[in-house]
């Protein structure tokens, strides 16, 4: 006979997967996504000539290899497959970042009016940009939208600290709080210059408030590149401390935790991360709050696990999610936005309802 | 040695603490007694370090604690604060390897996993590790977080000589008799090893039965320290709290607090035995 202290002993004990094993089940997920990513398209490449075409893009040609499929490889699916992994492991790493340090699990990077500041910053740039903004636009030609909307973004996040930092101090509930007015009025002033746009600006504003990779190009790669190398180095020296927090800030202090340099650090490597997340590829949402909930879902709440590997998740997920943007209405293009939420939101459902509330209340 | 030394604490033009000093000494247990809003716990959160002084400082072994880096610092005193709460579903293990992570004493997860586990077993929870620390009942999850405290001052390095501190804001908060007790012996052992232990309580007698030294506030001062014996004086407390309090004592020396209501209907005498 079972006790009833046995039964619940067993309901309630959690099983880890060992972190080693879920990065490189992550790692393998995502590089089989990639090689498929660079595989698939309106103009498909067989799995058996990749190899090829690859070896042609690396500047070795064997017999046979054509050269359709060699541009096609090099000047658009590997640019964007990249740019792809870029944006979903810079906006899911972020958004697992604000959950550690809010303690919350609906923390989104959306929520502190970063990728609002960014939004408001690309629809002046779209909007102004024939008019009051054209210097600026025509000296940053192509690069204009993606630099502004960076800018935004970090303009939006240092106010932000400017308004919750009381006598040296980062006030969190402070920060939400004024995260979300900001992000309100920033949201405003972009929906008067929509009101204020003509239909061709405000078509343009409204496919890229949607987010899209179609405009992926090396020069883009490249622009995201110190991004990628800044945000590998800085994370992973965020994440215990990150663990701490879990516990509550206090608390965090008292195991010994430099709680200021790790919310300050927090908040600006996940505005950066969102910034050029949404200069590159427009406004995705989602990511940022689901990828790291189905980590916990796998590892535990552990962020040295939870946050490498919402970069993973992240990455796969949105070049996934990009190749069924670009084959769904072929030889049009869907806005990736709109494919991640069609197919996510259903899923995301379905693991809370399947799991309770994923553990936490 | 943790000492507070003339410490107030304002927030505005209120004084949550003023100029109270207060030392804690290796191998003693003190505890800090007073009516709501005396200050107990705004004390024991400026001596841990989470409250900047006012004015006054608080001195370990002799240096400013504001000078002293942080992780230094949580190598030689960890602290249970009132009710912590996680908002995601940690087992119990993992909580308690949190105390095995202050930056620069960092273990492997192997060996954290094994100091937990030593700690969890000194409170009596050896078979808890793989559970979920939210479904757990308030006093299991009280234990875990001062197993967490004793994990922490077990595997953070000190230099020889150097003495660890634990610091519990009301760890009998909201407990039955039992783990009441359960926590307070936990706490006493960890002080009869050597460790200075400063707890907030606000039960007169298990603070009597279990302190070496009990600090008595009032609206933010301290209103006297000593021996149990000696602060659970009928006149004494009675005036601090502001209500009729009787002290029983027994034929051995120690006494009893009882609210004046129950004192009057077990009538005079309940300590003659």
């Amino acid at each position: 006979m079972t006790t009833l202290d046995e039964t619940r002993f067993a309901a309630q004990s959690a099983v880890r997967p060992k972190r080693g094993n879920v990065f490189i089940a992550l790692s393998l997920l995502l590089a089989v996504i990639a090689v498929f990513s660079l595989a698939i398209g309106p103009t498909g490449i067989s799995l058996q000539a990749l190899p090829r075409a690859i070896a042609a893009a690396l500047g070795y040609a064997p017999e046979g290899t054509a050269e359709r499929d060699r541009l096609v490889l090099i000047d658009l699916r590997m640019p964007r497959t990249l740019l792809a992994a870029f944006v979903g492991a810079a906006l899911a790493t972020a958004g697992a970042m604000m959950q550690g340090l809010f303690r919350n699990p609906l923390a989104d990077p959306g929520l502190i009016g970063v990728s609002a500041g960014a939004a408001l910053a690309a629809v002046a740039t779209i909007v102004l940009g024939n008019t009051v903004g054209a210097p600026i636009v025509s000296l940053l030609g192509i690069y204009a939208l993606p630099v502004a909307a960076f800018f935004g973004g970090l303009i939006t996040t240092i106010g932000l600290v400017a308004i919750a930092a009381r006598r040296g101090q980062l006030a969190i509930g402070t920060l939400l709080l004024a995260g979300i007015a900001v992000g309100a009025f920033a949201s405003s002033i972009s929906g008067f210059l929509a009101y204020a746009s003509d239909d061709r600006e405000l078509r343009d504003l409204t496919l890229w408030s949607m987010g899209s990779l179609s405009g992926a190009s090396w020069q883009k790669v490249l622009a995201v590149l110190p991004f990628a190398i800044a945000l590998t180095f800085l994370v992973p020296r965020l994440t215990r401390a990150l663990n701490g927090f879990l516990l509550g800030e206090a608390e965090a202090l008292h195991l010994g935790i430099d709680t200021e340099r790790t919310k300050r650090l927090t908040v600006v490597t996940t505005a950066t991360a969102v910034g050029a997340a949404v200069a590159v590829a427009g406004v995705i949402g989602f990511v940022g709050l689901v990828v790291p909930h189905v980590m916990r879902l796998i590892s535990g709440p552990d962020n040295r696990v939870v946050i490498p590997g919402s970069a993973l998740l992240g990455a796969a997920l949105v070049i996934f999610a990009d190749i069924v943007a670009r084959m769904a209405v072929r030889p049009a293009e869907l806005p990736i936005g709109i494919v991640l939420a069609l197919v996510g939101a259903p899923v995301f459902l379905h693991l809370v309802l399947k799991r309770g509330v994923g553990g936490w209340e | 040695m943790l000492e507070a030394r003339n410490v107030s604490v304002r927030r505005g033009s209120k004084a949550l603490i003023a100029q109270a000093s207060l030392a804690i000494v290796p191998g003693r247990l003190t505890a800090i007694i007073g009516p709501n809003g005396a200050g107990k716990s705004t004390l024991l959160r400026t001596i841990a370090g989470e409250l900047k002084p006012s004015e006054g400082n608080v001195f370990l072994d002799g240096t400013d604690i504001a000078r002293i880096p942080v992780a230094r610092l949580a190598a030689r005193r960890s602290v249970v604060s009132q009710a912590s709460t996680l908002t995601f579903p940690f087992t119990v293990l993992e909580v308690v390897m949190l105390g095995a992570t202050v930056p620069g004493f960092a273990l492997r997860d192997a060996d954290a996993a094994a100091a937990a586990q030593d700690a969890l077993t000194s409170v009596g929870l050896h078979s808890f590790a793989p559970r979920l620390i939210n479904e757990l009942s308030g006093g299991e999850r009280q234990r875990v977080h001062i197993a967490r405290a004793i994990c922490q001052m077990n595997t953070a390095r000190r230099h020889p000589g150097e003495r660890a501190a634990i610091l519990l804001d009301e760890p009998t908060a909201s407990l039955d008799l039992k783990h009441q007790d359960d926590v307070l012996s936990l706490v006493k052992a960890q002080s009869q090893n050597g460790r200075a232990v400063l707890l907030v309580i606000h039960d007169l007698n298990l603070a009597a039965a279990f302190a070496d030294e009990i600090v008595l506030m009032a609206e933010g001062r301290i209103v006297a320290q000593g021996d149990p014996n000696d602060i659970l004086n009928e006149e004494l407390l009675s005036h601090t709290f502001g209500c009729r309090l009787r002290v029983e004592a027994f034929s051995d020396g120690r006494r009893l607090v009882l609210p004046n209501a129950i004192s009057r209907k077990m009538g005079r005498g309940v300590a003659a035995e």
